[in-house]
Order: C-alpha cells, then structure tokens, then sequence
C-alpha cells in the first residue's frame, strides 16, 4: 500500500494539468501562456497538459485584472478544482491589478478573490517564467506533501 | 491453471499494456510535430494523481457507470484471452460502451450531454461493422467461438483483407482518434472541453482511463486474430496497424458526424458485403 501512495505522490509532481483562465488581461499575459505549449517550449514533456475544464485540472493559471465581473467566475471555477490543487497569478495585472488597478470596476490581485500559491510578476512574463512558476508551485505541493506525512 | 493465468494476465497485464501503447502513442504523436513528447509512462503518472485526488461527484449514476464501464471493458478483454464467444465478448464490450454514454447524460451540463450523444453516434457507427467482421470470422471459421480461430491453419488476413481493413476502422472510432474524436478528444492538450468526460473527474477519470486502455487492448486484440499462427506476424501486423493510425490522427482534422456515419458505413459496408460474397462464393 506504501508504495501505491508513494507512486500517487510522485505523479502529483509529474503530471501537472494546467487550465488557463483569462480574467480579462490585455491578451499579453495570455498569448505568452498559450506559447508554453507549443513546440518551442513544449510543456508536454513535463506532463503539463492544458485542459479547460476545472475538475479536471491540478494547476489553475490566472492572467489578467479581477474585476467585479468576473470575480465570481474566478471563485466558480477555483471552487470546482479537485484538491490537491495550485493556483498562479500571472502579469502585473493578476498580482495587483497593474496598469488597470485604478480602474472603477476593477477588485484588484487573483490574491483578493482566491489564495494564491505563486507569483510570476512581468508585464507580460516570459514564457520561461511562466514555466517556473509552475515548477515553483510543485516544490511548494511537495513540501506540503512532506509536512502532510 | 492454464485458464486461470489468463484471466490474470487479461486482468492485469492487458491495462499495463494499453497504458505503455497510450505512452508510446503520445511520444510518436509529439515527434510527429517535432516536439519531445512526455515519458513513456505518463499514462500511469496521470491515472496515478487522478486516483490521489479527492472525488467530486456529480451524483451517484455517474459513479455506477464509470465502474460498469470499466468492469465491462476488463470482462471482455478476459473474454478475449480465455478464448470465449465473440458475440459474447461483443456484447460485453457493447455494453460497457452504453454505460459510459450514459454516465454522460446523468449530468445536465451541455458539454457532457452533447458529448455523450456524439458518443453514442460512435457506438451506433463501430457496433455494426464489428458485427460484420465477426460474421466474416464465422463464415471462415464455422464458429464464433475465439479457440476455432486458433485452430485454423492459416492467417484469416488471407481470407478476410477487406473485414481487416473495417476493423482498423472500429479501433480508429474506438481509439477516439481524428477523423472521428467527436465525443472526446484522445489528446488531453488537443481539446477545450472534453465532450462526455466532461463532469468525471479524479478517481473516476482514472477508472474511464484505465477502461479505455483495457478496450484498446481488446481491439487490437481482435486485430491480433487475424495472424494467429505468428507471434512475429501477430506482432508486426499490430505495430503497423497502430503506426497508421498514429499516421492517420497527425494528418487529418476532425470531420462532421454526419460524415462520419455516411462514410464509414458506406465505405465499411460496401468492404464488409464485398468480402463476406468473396469468401461465401470462393
Ligand atoms: S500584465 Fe501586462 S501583458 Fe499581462 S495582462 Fe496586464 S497589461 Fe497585459
């Protein structure tokens, strides 16, 4: 039975599957989100595959500002992810707002609405730090993982 | 003994394998489109961290048909390796198709309820040719029954190319492989929504996963009869069927339903009826 729950554990880092969701970003977060999966970056190779439904998925990638639109949709689909699960914010515009943040109908940060594990700050990120961001999620679900034992 | 260690392997070996064959399948997929492609075992990884999440259930039809499904696809691949009927085995495998379908409708979301429609028009398109192959498999046989094949002297391919031909058409349906990924795309990374494994998630997305490797161990089992007196034969024959299709889901798009019944019942019927005169006449 051990090895069973030390092979699930494993997998849990091996077999990330990310679903994007676009709370309204200029498109610049996203176009550089979407470029992870194509064969230049090939994010297949680490198990990460994009799925667009949330009870299917284990990484949640939020780009763009929340408003009071889409906040509720934002916590909708956090809510049907199974746990474990992860959450990264992506761009300025989901750390804080950025350039949107004054904005009347804007609430802010991903962070406001739902917790967040990771940051990955740029105006947009790099697809290599996109990357990163979920790789730095994972070492966070591992050493969750630990303590949890 | 002898039939108790093929129940076992059919109950154990054959998921291992159609999940090692969904790995292989996504490598060459990838290197098709000059990508790396996952470890060959990312099939089991995947299966693995669905079975660790906590389930989420729409209610409890969809809970029962994911198990049935599964219990169905692994009782017909037994079938398969203890030598049974094959209309048995047909009907099995029938209805394990039915209740996956059903477990799709039991949710009222739009994606599970379209996707499991356009399911069950794959079943309704793939049932009746395997029929027919099986028919052809009687008339060369004298029987239904999985050991008469065995006891022939000489490769049915020889006898049935045509029906051959119309089977690689079921395992394209039943691999859920373009042109005819209508319900679920094959590829998780292909597809926004997954059509009527749209409200499964967790441990019963891992169980349809592993039902769906067990009915790909059952097809191309089913291809496998047809070079019984080999296993090189067997072995060749099954590795290229399997590359033509990889071939065949790189190069083409998905089409229409419609087309989709149109064509292949018209280009698998009029294969099915030429080859059962041949082999009825010669
Ligand atoms: S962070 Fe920059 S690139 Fe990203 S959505 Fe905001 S404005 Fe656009």
């Amino acid at each position: 039975m051990n090895a069973i729950t030390e092979f699930i554990k494993k997998s849990r880092l091996k077999s990330p599957w990310a679903m994007h969701f676009d709370c309204g970003s200029c498109n610049g977060c996203d176009i550089e989100t979407l470029a992870v999966l194509t064969p230049v970056y090939d994010v297949e190779r680490f198990g990460i595959i994009n799925v667009g439904n949330p009870k299917h998925a284990d990484v949640l990638l939020v780009t763009g500002t929340v408003n009071y639109r889409n906040q509720h949709v934002l916590r909708n689909l956090y809510e049907q992810m199974p746990d474990p699960k992860l959450v990264v914010a992506i761009g300025a515009c989901g750390l804080s707002g950025g350039v949107f943040r004054e904005a009347p109908n804007v609430v802010g940060g991903v962070d406001k609405i739902i917790p967040v594990d990771v940051y990955v700050p740029g105006c947009p990120p790099k697809p290599e730090a996109i990357i990163d961001g979920v790789v730095e999620g994972l070492a966070k679900l591992a050493e969750l993982q630990q303590q949890a034992v | 003994m002898v039939d108790f260690l093929l129940i076992l392997a059919g109950l154990v070996l054959a998921p291992l394998a159609g999940g090692l064959i969904a790995g292989v399948d996504r490598k060459i997929t990838a290197r098709l489109q000059s990508r790396y492609g996952p470890p060959i075992l990312q099939p089991f990884y995947d299966v693995a961290k669905l079975f660790g999440k906590s389930p989420s259930i729409v209610n409890v039809w969809q809970v029962f048909c994911a198990y049935l499904y599964a219990a169905a696809a692994a009782i017909s691949v037994v079938l398969i390796f203890v030598g049974a009927d094959l209309l048995l085995i047909f009907f099995v495998q029938a209805v394990g198709a039915v209740f996956l379908v059903m477990g799709g409708l039991s949710a009222p979301s739009p994606y599970s309820q379209v996707g499991a429609h356009r399911e069950l028009i794959q079943v309704l398109t793939y049932e009746p040719l395997i029929i027919l192959v099986f028919i052809g498999i009687f008339l060369t046989t004298g029987s239904f029954k999985v050991t008469a094949i065995f006891e022939q002297s000489q490769p049915m391919l020889l006898q049935l190319p045509l029906l051959y031909l119309v089977l690689t058409y079921a395992l394209t349906i039943k691999l859920r492989k373009s042109p005819f990924d209508f319900s679920t795309s094959h590829h998780g990374h292909q597809e926004i929504v997954k059509g009527v494994l749209t409200e499964y998630s967790g441990p019963h997305l891992a169980l349809v996963e592993i039902a769906h490797w067990y009915e790909t161990v059952l097809i191309l089992g089913l291809c496998a009869l047809f070079w019984h007196t080999s296993i090189i034969g067997m072995a060749i024959l099954l590795a290229l069927t399997y590359f033509a299709e990889l071939l065949v889901d790189n190069v083409t798009a998905r089409m229409t339903w419609r087309w989709m019944l149109g064509y292949v019942w018209g280009v698998g019927l009029a294969m099915c009826v030429v080859n059962l005169v041949w082999i009825y006449v010669g």
